[in-house]
């Protein structure tokens, strides 16, 4: 019996009990909600207000008007966005996910000992060390025209003009937030792992389970967790970026967010903020999707 | 010099006498410097203009203290706008006027506090060119911005009034950069429509800001003989539909390398060799040059893009604080910072006061358009030009009299945003 099913098991049998545990709780969840309402709800609520109003020039008028979403869904260029960051967020997903669950496969069964496991797990954070904007412009000169990458190539004689598409382009996007985010994946997914009990790939084994079919049925499932929580992170993350999508195509490409910084750019508040309400949505919605798969919660307890 | 002189005079009234001068005598007022010490006052602008060094001399030539604040565009209107209080001297681009004329965030400044606007180009005191020659109003020209109706400062004029929105500061003619190494010389690129010539497909770029880089697409279209705008600084919505179309195609067709948003990019750009050539910031060509690559700002015939900027004192400021705040916006214009901003390419509204801070040769290379006498260099010495060469343009009046339009926010630039949004993503 875990601690929390005996914990509610004894809430159970003691009625009187109850209250107070129950008004303990309160308490303790307090400050998180002081803070999130104070940090997140009240602006979330400003933004939503503001995504009524009407504006001018240089002022937001109050008012409760429906333009600013009316124009919002009536416009192709939204449903092209959206698409072009749902794009970003599935294949860098994919990436994201095969790379984090072989490395935090590796770490934690082909690696043998502790020390050497958190030895490597720490190397793989020593990038984290310097900040996100330096280790992508970083990748700047090496894909460039006339960067590293091209002058090997050429110089190896595989290519005998430079590859243009190395740079400014969609790929360059995909190269950066693979670089940024797959140690997102990769922390989640040790996690899990490492919590797998190791006598259940044994018994696999015994039961004449090949090594594939061992990972197929016992670890992927077991690491669910991870999986769903690395998920998360990358897919919030590339959905609401600006920045990378922005340097990395060389403003080629647009995301929701860069558009919405545009609008942000030209005090264009209100259609801004009904663009963030509509985001902010969107994103909860494939979070829940995410959630509704992997029961985060009651695997953690577990 | 005007300078050491009321420095001496506010030294004076520091010793203990009030300034015996009244406003009737000099058009200043009285300042008590033993309270003036106390002052500070904020100068928040754009980090090519709130520099430093430039407040430490105006804190040590004055006797109080101005702190430069270096902001980004949309942190200054909208700190202009949501939080007046926290700027004191607002060093504005004439593009943010529309924005804050009329929001009571701005104060006017009634033309006799300001002693130097006789002495003042004719580009901002009547909108002509030293010949007499009126200059391009399309965009927001000088003549447009420069005045306000009346004191209230609610509406813009469009003609000289006794009520300026701002003390015209530094000013320039962007045009287009090239390396003329990639492109074969000097003299290959001549006209902006160059910028559109499918020779320099794939390697050419534009700043990634809508109102500028609409235009400069616009003068190359114009230059190419595809249509012709009544205002390319001002669009209709049509126009702005034909010209965003073919951006759109072009896009599609990969002649942009890039658009580039901060200084830093532009300058990379070039120094790699990405892009031959690109819509470009004077001081920028000057920072690929610095490191040795032949990067080229390029007189084109059909003119210049022009820009300007300027002081302006917040409504909020009274008393005490605003007479210091004439005071500085007096001496901005006195020769110090003009002669140090020429050093970087930009004019001074007021050049004879900034010839005093240049040696003679400075002065011809800068703003004579002369083969240099000297090795040139920049505000911090290190070396910018060497010895024989002439800068790009020629002369002042070669540049600043040759604008085709100035930098602007159009009537529909809500539905230029739209637009620019829609080429981005496509």
């Amino acid at each position: 019996m875990t601690s929390i099913e005996h914990a509610a098991s004894l809430l159970e049998e003691a009625p009187a009990e109850k209250n107070i545990g129950e008004r303990a709780s309160w308490w303790q969840v307090a400050p998180m909600v002081a803070v999130l309402t104070l940090f997140f709800g009240l602006p979330m609520l400003v933004v939503l207000v503001v995504s009524f109003f009407d504006f001018d020039r240089s002022d937001i008028i109050p008012a409760f008007i429906f333009d600013n979403y009316v124009e919002l869904f009536t416009r192709e260029v939204t449903l092209r966005l959206y698409a072009g960051s749902i794009k970003f967020a599935l294949i860098v997903w994919a990436i994201t996910l095969l790379l984090g669950f072989n490395i935090a496969y590796f770490l934690v069964f082909h690696v043998r000992g502790l020390l050497f496991q958190i030895g490597l797990f720490l190397l793989c954070t020593v990038p984290f060390l310097t900040s996100n904007i330096i280790r992508m412009i970083s990748w700047i000169p090496f894909l460039g025209r006339n960067g590293i990458f091209n002058q090997a190539l050429q110089g190896a004689g595989v290519t005998s003009q430079p590859l243009e598409f190395l740079l400014f382009s969609d790929f360059a996007v995909v190269v950066a937030y693979v670089h940024l985010f797959t140690l997102f994946m990769v922390v989640p997914i040790f996690n899990a792992m490492a919590r797998i009990d190791k006598s259940l790939l044994e018994a696999a084994r015994d039961a004449g389970a090949g090594r594939f079919r061992t990972v197929f049925e016992v670890v992927l499932p077991l690491s669910r967790t991870g999986i769903a929580l690395g998920s998360i992170f990358v897919i919030t993350l590339v959905m609401g970026d600006s920045f990378v999508v922005r340097t990395m195509s060389g403003g080629q490409s647009a995301s929701v967010v860069s558009a919405l910084q545009n609008e942000v750019a030209a005090l264009q508040y209100p259609p801004a903020a009904a663009s963030a309400v509509i985001m902010v949505i969107i994103v909860t919605l494939m979070v829940a999707g995410i959630l509704r798969l992997v029961d985060v919660r009651k695997e953690l307890a577990r | 010099m005007k300078r050491i002189n009321r420095r001496l005079v506010l030294k004076g009234a520091a010793a203990g006498g009030a300034i015996a001068a009244t406003e009737a005598v000099t058009g200043f007022p009285t300042v008590w410097a033993q309270n003036a010490k106390d002052i500070t006052l904020v100068h928040a602008g754009g980090s090519y203009a709130a520099i430093k060094e430039i407040g430490d001399q105006a804190s040590k030539d004055l006797g109080f203290k101005v702190v430069m604040q270096a902001i980004t565009d949309d942190v200054q209107l909208n700190r202009s706008l949501t939080q007046p209080n926290t700027i004191d001297i607002n060093n504005i681009d004439s593009t943010k006027l529309p924005y804050l004329a009329g929001k009571g965030v701005l104060a006017s400044i009634p033309v006799e506090k300001y002693k130097l606007w006789g002495e003042t180009v004719p580009l901002f005191t009547k909108g002509s060119y030293p010949n007499g020659q009126m200059a391009s109003t399309q965009g927001l020209a000088p003549i447009e911005a420069m005045f306000y109706e009346a004191k209230d400062g609610k509406k813009l004029a469009g003609k000289p009034t006794e009520f300026l929105t701002m003390i015209p500061t530094i000013y320039n003619a962007d045009t287009l950069g090239i390396r003329p190494d990639l492109v074969g010389g000097r003299d290959k690129i001549t006209s902006w429509k160059d910028l559109l010539d499918p020779k320099y497909k794939g390697k050419t770029a534009l700043v990634d800001y809508a109102p500028i880089g609409v235009m400069d697409v616009a003068m190359a279209l114009e230059s190419r003989g595809d249509f012709k705008y009544a205002d390319k600084g001002n669009m209709t919505k049509e126009e702005i539909d034909k010209t965003i179309k073919i951006m759109i195609d072009l896009k599609k067709g990969g002649h942009f390398r890039s658009f580039w948003s901060t200084f830093d990019q532009s300058v990379n750009l070039m120094a790699s060799g990405e892009v031959v050539v690109q819509s470009m910031w004077s001081p920028a060509v000057t920072a690929v040059r610095s490191r040795n690559i032949d990067c080229y700002y390029v007189p084109l015939k059909e003119g210049y893009r022009g820009w300007f900027v300027g002081l302006a004192p917040m409504a909020h400021l009274s008393g005490l604080k605003l007479d210091c705040a004439y005071e500085y916006m007096n001496w901005f214009n006195s020769g110090w910072q003009g002669g140090f901003i020429a050093k970087q390419g930009y004019y001074s509204a007021v050049p004879a006061t900034a010839k005093k801070f240049l040696t003679p040769e400075e002065w011809d290379y800068w703003y004579d358009g002369k083969a240099a006498a000297v090795d040139i260099k920049d505000p911090y010495g290190a070396l910018m030009e060497k010895k024989g060469t002439t800068r790009d343009g020629g002369a002042i009046w070669d540049r600043m009299g040759n604008i085709a339009c100035w930098n602007t926010v159009m009537d529909e630039d809500r539905y230029l945003t739209r637009r620019w949004n829609e080429f981005v993503s496509s």
